[in-house]
């Protein structure tokens, strides 16, 4: 079984856990003043991709709090995990720093 | 005004290391740190601050569930009471208290099998290395969610939701049958 680093309550079982999505999208602060393309990008477009990606997780079944996690799209291997509102961490898919 | 008969637990058969707990009051508590210290005075006991940590003394339990959240728990009699409490201590507090005494019941697991018995649907190691008495930390087993509570070496707090009871037990008499009789 996948095991991931929860920033608060250390590593845990995948099954407790559920995805949430990219991570860093930052909702516009006055949509009103939006453009309606810039505004589609924001709900819908994504990256796709293949290597380090910045999520976000929620440990819904333990301390039910979201997370940040730096995942490898291709091993499916979890390089960091870091709390909501620290910036992702530079790092390499082999965890090199 | 709420039927009474639709918030009786559902029967348990006991056993040797099985058996439905007593009624209680339970409160959800969510707040900052400030809000903490607060709400332990009015409880009479401190919030664990330790992740996946309980305190507890007679009659007060306080399990550590998030950073910002713990489930307290006292004896069902003490309900209104520590409601005022809460209301008057922590008017100017920004916090939130939610009363889920009737939301779940809690089951014991005791004795020599105990862990056994929970590692057939519960994913976290059991071993008293990993998950040490006074350990507790919301969690599956098989499909539904628990909060497990290590009380004593060979024993299991376990809180589920109310409907999911029959299941939970269902499950784990299941699993029993594989024990010597
Ligand atoms: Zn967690």
């Amino acid at each position: 079984m996948l095991v991931i680093d929860c920033p608060y309550c250390g590593p845990r079982p995948e099954l407790e856990f559920s995805y949430g999505g990219q991570a860093h999208i930052a909702r516009p602060a006055n949509p009103a003043t939006v453009e309606t393309s810039d505004w589609a990008a924001f709900l819908y477009l994504r990256s796709n991709t293949r290597g380090l990606h910045a999520e976000r997780w929620r440990h819904v079944r333990g301390c039910a709090r979201f997370f940040n996690a730096l995942r490898d799209t291709t091993t499916d291997k979890f390089i960091a995990t870091y709390r909501t509102g620290e910036p992702a961490p530079a790092i390499d898919s082999r965890g090199d720093r | 005004m709420a039927n009474p008969g639709l918030r009786q637990a559902p029967p348990v058969e006991s056993s040797s290391w099985l058996r439905l707990l007593p009624p209680a009051t339970r409160f959800v508590f969510r707040g900052p740190a400030a809000a903490h210290a607060a709400a332990g005075t009015v409880f009479g006991l401190r919030l664990p601050t330790t992740p996946c940590r309980a305190s507890m003394r007679p009659a007060r339990a306080a399990l550590w569930l998030g950073p910002d959240e713990h489930l307290l728990m006292a004896p069902a009699e003490d309900l209104g009471a520590l409601r005022s409490a809460f209301a008057s201590g922590l008017r100017d507090i920004p916090h939130s208290l939610v009363d889920v005494s009737h939301r779940q019941g809690a089951l014991e697991l005791r004795g020599p099998d105990a862990a056994w018995l929970l590692t057939a649907g519960c994913p976290l190691d059991l071993d008293p290395a990993a998950f040490p008495v006074g350990m507790c930390t919301r969690t599956v087993f098989a499909k539904t969610e628990i909060v497990l509570w290590r009380t004593a070496a060979e024993a299991f707090h376990v809180e589920v939701w109310r409907s999911f009871t029959a299941y939970l037990v269902g499950m784990l008499q299941e699993v029993a049958r594989e024990l010597p009789q």
